[in-house]
């Protein structure tokens, strides 16, 4: 009797999340399919419809995405953006960290504090000011300010990121390696880099992430020639049918890269995740 | 030993262990210090520092920056109806998102640990992390089409409205008018005399609208037994012309399926359902005259759906839409909580013959409830900078009732507002609304140093 009701308890719990399961994925699917549709068929009927007559699908959409110049240049645009973006912060950080976590200097504890704080402050509260700064310095609307923006943001967690995993580094290892006489610059790249190799690399998917999925500091710090594929494409999502042609296979273009990352390193990817949920 | 150093020394181990320095190599390794930290430090300086600082001082002045007016852009931030409804808007996110989402997430964290594809559930449902929101709010733009025809949702709810509640069956129909009598509601009335027949013409019903059984309507019998009433329901209307109005010609058709309903003296005393040819006969009525009646239902215009983007569930859509993306986030985190929980306390409980809700309720959720704060916390500091998907999901004319504060500061000091001032007040309203989980940081951090 027991066993029949955990059985039966076991097939309800299964259930539920298999309808979760597919809840979760319709949106994506619905995505997908529509962008593989024309704008006409879309305006006719939702994607499911297409199910029934797969003769509406064709890659016909992504053959104009790569004919359309905005979109292309957006998309290299995003990479310029991220790849730099992403790079700077670990490099930036991992010197910081290190230093905050092995080396002494002058206000080392209440700087280190002030990193802690930073870390929930809203980038929206750093537009305006840094509009104007930028504005002075002749960084507005470029790729490099763009970038400069990301990194200034994502420094905080970054900077605590590492200093948290080096501070952990046996004290030990790093004293032997003094001994030896090794300079500075010389534990940091032999020593301290490789064995952080693991928070790096959760640091780095994260930040690429949060620069690649970015649309609000570019809307205001990119202009036409510097937008990412985010800004491109909100910027015709006020025609929302007739464009609909480039969204959904825009959205799609741009979100496949993130989630590739995501299934080739899931580990560091959840691990960056969350601990980058606290920015 | 004084807590400082005591703290110095475990965040840190003094480089000056070892050998000792000499105060030159002391000196060089503070410049080499400060060339590791600069970097990190100048850009910290120059684009958060000062920006805040800039913002909190730009917040005391008007909108084009040259008077100082106090703190009148924060007073003017609750008078303003378009401020007021970010911030009510942005407590509805609080309040609602952070919740639903740690509930869901234990929900999920706990049920998924019964299944074998566990891996696979959890991946699929975080994978929406890696979305970005411009993304997101397509594909949501997508589902939450008002268009039963185009957008999922409201396929899902019309079919589901319709399997239970049945589709009314001639939206377009009218009563001929002069011989049927519309009431206020809709509905169709004609007065049936003692013994003889009722018939209801009826027009607006376009041939291929009709019924597939519907069948020849046939002129109602006059003979009727006692307590009998007879009538037809038809479509006052012959295919090729001919014919006369209020009279059942030969090839006008019937119209099955219509709901019709005896009233005597204001209360409805019978109802049938016609017949495929259009008739109908009610039965075991008393001697006297009624008032034969078409209820509205047959008339209802289709069931279209929900308003999802419409002013007022705007805001539960996009939340909806934040579930979608931070669901798998609680629930991978408090999966990883779960996975700590003690086995012998479980163990031993179900020894005792506890059943799973017990065990939920008085041990799961209690051991959990570090781990569900730490969820809660993150979702809240999250839900106050919602942007993104409120700027691209809400359509254009319906951008004001979904706004909340980071949107609205965006509007305001570059969307066309132009307010700086009003503008920077705002931001530094959302620095404010941090700051609790600021202090929570530092506080947390200095405890993990001790």
């Amino acid at each position: 009797m027991n066993a029949i009701r955990r059985g039966l308890g076991s097939a309800l719990v299964q259930a539920f999340l298999v309808v979760i399961g597919l809840v979760w994925l319709t949106p994506l699917a619905g995505l997908f399919l529509s962008s593989l549709r024309s704008a006409q068929d879309t305006a006719k009927g939702g994607w499911w419809t297409a199910l029934a007559s797969p003769g509406q699908l064709s890659f016909d959409n992504y053959a104009a995405l790569l004919k359309n110049a905005g979109i292309t240049q957006a998309f290299w645009n995003t990479v310029l953006i991220s790849v730099p973006a992403t790079t700077l912060v670990v490099v930036i950080a991992a010197l910081a960290g290190y230093a905050f976590a092995w080396l002494d200097f002058p206000l080392r504890e209440p700087l280190f504090l002030l990193v802690v704080a930073l870390l929930v402050v809203p980038v929206q509260i750093g537009l305006l000011p840094v509009a104007k700064l930028f504005g002075a310095l002749g960084l507005f609307g470029t790729i490099p300010g763009v970038v400069l923006f990301h990194v200034a943001y994502g420094l905080p967690f970054a900077v605590f990121l590492l200093r948290n995993y080096f501070a952990d580094i046996p004290k030990e290892m790093l004293e032997a390696a003094r001994m030896d006489g090794g300079s500075e610059w010389r534990i940091f790249t032999r020593l301290v880099l490789p064995v952080g190799r693991p928070a790096i690399a959760s640091l780095a998917i994260f930040q690429f992430l949060w620069v690649w999925n970015d649309m609000l500091v570019a809307l205001l710090f990119a202009d036409s020639s510097a937008q990412p594929l985010t800004v491109q494409l909100q910027s015709q999502i006020r025609q929302f049918g007739s464009n609909i042609d480039v969204l959904a296979p825009g959205a799609f273009l741009s979100l496949i890269v993130p989630v590739v990352v995501f299934f080739a390193f899931q580990r560091h990817f959840v691990q960056g995740v969350m601990a980058g949920s606290v920015k | 030993m004084t807590a400082t150093t005591a703290l110095k020394q475990q965040a840190g181990p003094q480089p000056a262990a070892g050998p000792a320095p000499t105060r030159r190599g002391r000196r060089r390794g503070r410049t080499v210090a400060l060339l590791f930290v600069f970097p990190a430090l100048l850009l910290l300086g120059a684009l958060v520092v000062y920006p805040v600082l800039f913002s909190v001082g730009r917040s005391f002045f008007d909108a084009s920056g040259t008077r100082f007016v106090g703190g009148d852009n924060y007073t003017e931030m609750f008078r303003d109806p378009a401020t007021l409804k970010a911030i009510r808007n942005t407590t509805i996110w609080v309040v609602v998102a952070p919740a639903l989402l740690t509930g869901l997430g234990l929900i999920l964290a706990v049920l998924v640990e019964k299944v074998r594809w566990a891996t696979a559930f959890k991946l699929l449902l975080f994978m929406p992390m890696a979305v970005s929101f411009l993304a997101a709010g397509i594909i949501f733009r997508l589902a939450y089409d008002e268009d039963p025809d185009k957008g999922v949702l409201n396929a899902a709810v019309v079919s589901v409205h319709d399997a239970f509640e049945g589709t009314s069956t001639y939206p377009t129909a009218r009563g001929r008018t002069g011989l049927l009598t519309q009431d206020p509601d809709g509905s169709y009335r004609t007065t049936a005399h003692p013994g003889g027949p009722v018939t209801l013409p009826m027009v607006g019903v376009l041939p291929k609208d009709l019924p597939a059984q519907a069948r020849p309507a046939a002129p109602a019998p006059h003979t009727t037994g006692p307590g009998e009433l007879r009538g037809v329901v038809y479509l006052d209307f012959t295919p090729g012309g001919g014919g006369k109005q209020g009279r059942v010609d030969p090839k006008e058709s019937g119209l099955p399926g219509m709901k019709v309903e005896a009233v005597r003296d204001g209360k409805t005393v019978a109802s049938t359902t016609t017949a495929a040819d259009g008739s109908f006969r009610f039965t075991g009525l008393h001697d006297g005259s009624y008032t034969v009646k078409l209820p509205k239902s047959n008339f209802a215009p289709p069931y279209q759906g929900v308003s999802w983007l419409g002013p007022t569930l705007v805001t539960p859509a996009i939340i909806g839409a934040y579930l979608w993306i931070w669901t798998g986030f609680a629930m991978v985190l408090i999966g990883a909580g779960l996975s700590t929980l003690p086995r012998d306390a479980l163990e031993a409980a179900r020894m005792d013959g506890a059943n799973e809700w017990q065990i939920f309720r008085r041990i799961t959720v209690p051991l959990l409830a570090p781990v569900l704060t730490v969820v809660f916390v993150t979702l809240v500091i999250n839900v106050m900078k919602v942007f993104d998907l409120v700027y691209i999901i809400a359509p254009g004319p319906v951008q004001e009732d979904a706004t909340v504060l980071a949107t609205q500061m965006w509007l305001v000091s570059f969307g066309g507002g132009n307010d700086q001032g009003l503008g920077s007040a705002l931001g530094v309203l959302l620095l404010l609304l941090v700051i609790p989980a600021m202090v929570f940081n530092v506080r947390r951090f200095r405890n993990s140093q001790r």
